[in-house]
């Protein structure tokens, strides 16, 4: 025992001497070189692996712009898949330096989990889904007294659903898992007839089923679920790089700032603000006092391109998912999506 | 140490060098070194937890049991809702372990009694059949068996429009044609992929009388027993005691029954909207939690009856039929006291195992303490007072337990002088 | 004297005769094993019933109706389920296993540097086969390589980033390699601690004693799944801020503190079935207390509970299971995860896929007690208890 208390000791010695605590994340993710970002263990179109083991989808897209601005190469990531369990987790721990996988927004996740949230890239609300062909006549979420609903354990989405049937004087059976894919692979056997998370989530889950055309995603929105990434309290400039990230990436949307052109536009644009925020403007300080190099929004443009042209390609009309804009339009066209201006 | 060898340390020797040579002085030294490194250790952890927690601002404290949970849970064996606390939460999740706990483990050991048994059996063909079923369910991983008995049986059954109609088969189905008659003993009870659905009694008024029968029952047998015993003692005659408690306990609430006027109804299952209603639902996550348990450690309690057996000499046996004591009393009255002995001791941990492994229920979703507790530490972020919670409880069950059986195992030892 | 007449007493001895017929050749054996008594014959009637029940249906969904190989679910469901088999159709669907086989052995290893895990396996096979023959030279060069040799080897094999091999992190690890690493670590850690622990808990040192009870108690007493949260979910808050340990080495950590707690508890067995004259003997000799120990009791009482140190084995080999709830996709994970990949979703692929994953956890734990009983034979000197 003694020898083992000595070994433990020596052991913990040597692992705090290898990886040296500090609190400023920009400066560990340069000396390391590649950001870890912790993600969904595999939700088509925000998160999930190819067949060639890459990550690729919306909140990759958002992982690899936060690389792009810090370490100009938005393929310098390290993909941790969490479940709802260990994202927090690994947050806390330092275990990931950036949490994208689609987290709603709370109070208390902002407070007592002492996270800080980015920002939202993804405005969502919680819907229900239901096999069509087995339960017909069934068109709103009014009708499922009685149902048994798969809803994921440990998420803000399983207590919207305790609080819409309580409000409603409606019954239900809760089919509770911890992992995504045992839900998943519950409502595909047919142990339940709802199965209930954002609506995002259901238009992707519906993809990965057998027979996706047997589904349909009620009207019903019983939530706001702003997802956003989310950042370990306590590191301002961490959170001020991957909230201007963000941000960068829909302003780039509203000025027309695309991956083809960004190059071009860098070079010779004469529009003031897009030479600004592309860090051409004389003795501008605006990356800089980031953290960053001064072409930071070039190199986010140019690697994974601006907010609609990430949509649209992971979950938008570019993709299998097809997810209109809605409220995730710019607000120029009828969203909410308004990003503070860079300068 | 080698300088141990050449002389022999003690109290006699009073040089200077003997000090650190003194087995005594040496353990002391040693000890002082462990609980200084210990306390080190667990002071450097306190430290970096408080640290961490309130860096990150986590609140921390046993405060959050009395907050409003917020989650359903899908089986509760007391009143629970999503308005209850998080301590209720915990108490369901408490009592469906135990619940899972306690069936698994009546049910292990009838089937591992019986698969003991039968490995000792003359009969070949039983000893094959129960030595197959032991090498196959100890080799796989429990949480193996409980996925394959709800992802590969109970999820592959039909959905609740086309349920199956549980009964007694009157024939089976061979590639010869088939034996017996095709058709079934229905109870009313229903098989879908959400459960195993069977009647419900309803006691109506009058019912209490049916109760009265059992417990006039229950008594009239120990009555029974005990003048049964006296008799014996006195003049050696014996008396069927069991015969007798058997048909006093069925049959004393039976009469009851039709006196009272029958009144109990039965609730039968039957289609709602989205599932069968009434009756009782048994979920297939309980389902095939407490089967997978059952049929896993059977496996291993077989082994221990066998060994159990056969440790008590064939010259008991012998010398039982010498006396001429027949079969039957031979096994109850000689062989099972002295096997039970051997058999106590490894089946109380396969027991605690099981009550153990009941925590695998997370895997499948069944709300038992672990799972209730994730829940809990995610909606709550109380990681440490949740883990401490299920250290306690579990820690309990098993001391409890162990000195329960450390108590019986002493009594039966006695019983040997 | 009187005069026998002798003439119809037999001069040479009569040759035995066959016994009858239902004494001998099959119909005894039928007789004596199956019909004896009444309540024999309805056993048989009833395994023989059990036996129709069971085995055909099983053969004929296991390999005449099975499907070996296809591109995609379409093989492994009916019609009706958008398929290409006929309406009732039920068989295994190992064309599934086939495809994914790849993936249940290395997870997400990457493509390229999957010759690095074969290298490892090659080299663990190669020296773990002379390990365990007991006749094999070079007993003790081969120990030690295994057991010093191969971790080192293996650890820059299969993690690189150095000598320009790349970095694979362990998040892609998966499978059966996930599997083995973790039950090899577990063995080798678990099996040192666990003589500490032994020790210390039979030590007359109150303290180390104490201690010692306390962590075997303990750990003992709650479930791995709890012990795997901690040290997923725990660990990390007990460690000062930024350092991180990898999630592989804590579930690792994990495994080993759970199994050297149960080691423990078998060693402590044989240390207290080892004759007090032992001890003593060696204290007459004017050993010391590690030079007792190592060399008198602890050949003897590791020799004595060999059954009890497999079977821990075995449990921690199936144990390494439940790293699947904690998040990490070992050999049952990875079968897991793989029932929701809609290109391969039928009803048939969950059985399939966990009657694969069940046969290969079977081979190694069957494996692992039939040597122990083998070595159990061969070692056995006359301690026998």
């Amino acid at each position: 025992m003694k020898n083992l208390v000595k070994l433990l000791v020596g052991a913990g010695v040597l692992a705090a001497a290898s990886s040296v605590a500090s609190a400023a994340t920009l400066d560990d993710v340069k000396s390391r070189g590649t950001l870890r970002c912790g993600v969904n263990t595999g939700l088509a179109g925000f998160a999930s692996p190819n067949n060639q083991g890459q990550w690729t989808g919306f909140d990759v897209d958002l992982c690899r712009a936060v690389a792009a601005a810090v370490l100009g190469d938005p393929d310098k990531v390290n993909y941790t898949p969490t479940n709802a369990t260990e994202r927090f987790t690994a947050l806390q721990s330092g275990e990931i330096d950036l949490l994208a996988r689609n987290t709603t927004w709370t109070l208390s996740r902002d407070t007592k989990l002492g996270f800080n949230f980015a920002g939202v890239n993804y405005y969502d609300g919680q819907g229900f889904m239901i096999n069509a062909k087995n339960l017909e006549g069934i068109t709103s979420a009014l009708q499922l007294s009685g149902a048994s609903v798969c809803v994921q354990g440990g998420t803000t989405t399983e207590l919207n659903l305790a609080d819409y049937f309580r409000a409603n004087n409606m019954e239900y059976n809760p089919v509770v898992f911890q992992a995504l894919e045992e839900v998943n692979a519950a409502y595909e056997s047919g142990r339940c007839d709802v199965y209930t998370t954002d609506q995002s989530g259901l238009y992707s889950i519906r993809l990965q089923l057998a027979a996706p055309d047997d589904h349909v995603v009620l009207p019903e929105i019983i939530s706001k679920e702003p997802l956003g990434p989310a950042v370990r309290q306590g590191d301002d400039q961490w959170l001020d790089i991957v909230k201007w990230t963000l941000n960068a990436m829909i302003i780039a949307e509203e000025l027309g700032i695309t991956q083809a052109n960004v190059e071009e536009m860098a070079n010779t644009s004469t529009n003031p603000e897009v030479r600004r925020i592309l860090g051409k403007e004389e003795g501008s300080t605006l990356g800089a006092d980031l953290g960053l190099p001064n072409d930071w929004v070039v190199n986010i443009i140019k690697g994974v391109g601006n907010y609609g042209e990430v949509f649209e390609r992971n979950i938008g009309s570019g993709s299998p998912l097809k997810i209109a804009r809605g409220l995730n339009a710019l607000w120029s066209k009828g969203g909410i999506m308004y990003a503070p201006p860079i300068r | 140490m080698a300088t141990d060898s050449t002389h022999l340390p003690g109290p006699a020797a009073t040089s200077r060098s003997s000090a650190l040579n003194n087995p005594q002085v040496r353990s002391i030294i040693a000890q002082v070194v462990l609980v200084v490194l210990l306390a080190l250790f667990i002071w450097w952890i306190v430290g970096n937890t408080t640290d961490n927690l309130r860096r990150q601002n986590i609140a921390s404290g046993f405060g959050f049991l009395d907050a409003r949970a917020g989650f359903d849970v899908a089986q509760s064996l007391i009143p629970y809702g999503s308005n209850s606390l998080y301590r209720q939460a915990f108490l369901v999740g408490l009592l469906n372990t135990l619940l899972v706990a306690v069936t698994g483990i009546i049910t292990a050991s009838i089937i591992g009694f019986l698969v003991g048994v039968g490995r000792l059996s003359r009969n070949w063909l039983i000893r094959q059949i129960c030595m197959v079923y032991v090498e196959v369910f100890r080799n796989i991983p429990p949480l193996l068996v409980i996925f394959f008995i709800y992802l590969g049986v109970l999820s592959a059954l039909p959905g609740a429009r086309d349920s199956l109609e549980v009964g007694i088969p009157l024939g089976i189905q061979t590639p010869f044609g088939l034996i017996g008659w095709d058709d079934t003993i229905g109870f009313n009870a229903w098989l879908n992929n959400r459960g195993f659905f069977i009647p419900r009694p309803v006691f109506n008024e009058g019912s209490w009388l049916i109760l009265a029968g059992l417990i006039a029952g229950l008594v009239m047998s120990v009555l029974v027993y005990r003048w049964a015993r006296a008799r014996q003692m006195a003049t050696g005659e014996q008396f069927p005691v069991l015969r007798t408690s058997i048909l006093l306990i069925l049959g004393l609430p039976l009469l009851a029954y039709f006196l009272a006027g029958m009144p109990v109804d039965v609730d039968v299952p039957v289609k709602g909207n989205f599932n069968l209603t009434g009756g009782v639902q048994v979920k297939p996550e309980f389902l095939s939690l407490y089967l997978a348990l059952s049929l896993y450690t059977a496996s291993f309690i077989a082994e221990i009856v066998r060994a159990g057996i056969l440790g008590v000499s064939r010259g008991q046996t012998e010398a039982a039929y010498a006396l001429g004591v027949r079969a039957g009393p031979t096994l109850r009255l000689i062989i099972i006291p002295q096997a039970m002995r051997i058999i106590i001791p490894p089946l109380t941990s396969q027991y605690l195992n099981l009550t153990k492994n009941s925590s695998l229920a997370v895997a499948i979703g069944y709300p038992d303490l672990v799972q209730i507790g994730q829940t809990a530490m995610n909606q709550s972020g109380q990681a440490i007072e949740v883990v401490a919670i299920w250290m306690v409880v579990y820690l309990t069950i098993s001391l409890t337990t162990s000195v329960f059986m450390n108590w019986f195992n002493n009594r039966m030892s006695l019983v040997e002088r | 004297m009187q005069e026998h007449d002798m003439t119809f007493v037999r001069a040479e001895m009569i040759n035995a005769q066959t016994a009858p017929v239902s004494e001998r050749g099959v119909l005894r054996w039928l007789r004596t094993n199956l019909l004896s008594t009444p309540l024999d014959i309805v056993l048989t009637v009833i395994g023989v019933l059990l036996v129709i029940a069971f085995v055909p249906p099983l053969l004929n969904w296991a390999f005449i109706d099975a499907q070996w190989t296809g591109p995609d679910r379409s093989v492994c469901a009916t019609i009706a389920q958008g398929g290409v088999q006929p309406e009732g159709w039920s068989g295994a669907c190992w064309a599934f296993v086939n495809s994914k086989f790849e993936q249940f052995m290395y997870g997400r290893y990457s493509f390229d540097e999957r010759w690095r895990v074969n290298l490892v396996a090659a080299i663990f096979v190669l020296l773990f086969i002379p390990l365990l023959m007991p006749n094999a030279p070079y007993k003790a060069l081969n120990a030690v390589l295994f057991f010093f040799g191969v971790p080192v080897i293996a650890f820059f094999l299969l993690v690189g980033g150095y000598f320009g091999l790349p970095y694979v992190p362990t998040q892609q690890w998966g499978g059966l390699l996930v599997t083995l690493v973790i039950s090899f670590v577990g063995i080798a850690v678990s099996l040192p601690m666990g003589i500490v622990l032994a020790l210390g808990r039979r030590s007359k040192m109150p303290i180390v004693k104490m201690v010692c009870v306390v962590f075997i108690e303990i750990v003992r007493g709650v479930p791995l799944v709890t012990v795997l949260f901690m040290a997923s979910v725990m660990l990390p808050l007990f460690l000062p801020a930024g350092m991180t340990f990898d999630r592989l080495l804590r579930a690792l950590v994990g495994v080993a503190l759970f199994a050297s707690a149960y080691m423990a508890e078998v060693i402590r067995g044989g240390l207290q079935a080892i004759p007090k004259g032992q001890y003593e003997g060696a204290d007459s000799l004017g050993l010391g207390y590690w030079q007792k120990m190592i060399l008198i009791v602890l050949p003897q009482a590791l020799k004595l509970v060999i059954p009890g140190i497999v079977n821990t084995f075995i449990g921690l080999f199936k144990d390494t299971s439940l790293v699947y709830i904690i998040g990490m996709f070992d050999l049952l994970g990875i079968v897991r995860q793989n029932f929701s990949d809609a290109t391969w979703a039928s009803p048939q692929t969950p059985m399939s896929g966990l009657i694969f994953a069940g046969f290969v956890f079977w081979i190694f734990c069957f494996g692992m007690s039939r040597y122990s009983i083998y070595m159990e034979r061969r070692l056995d000197t006359g301690h026998s208890r």
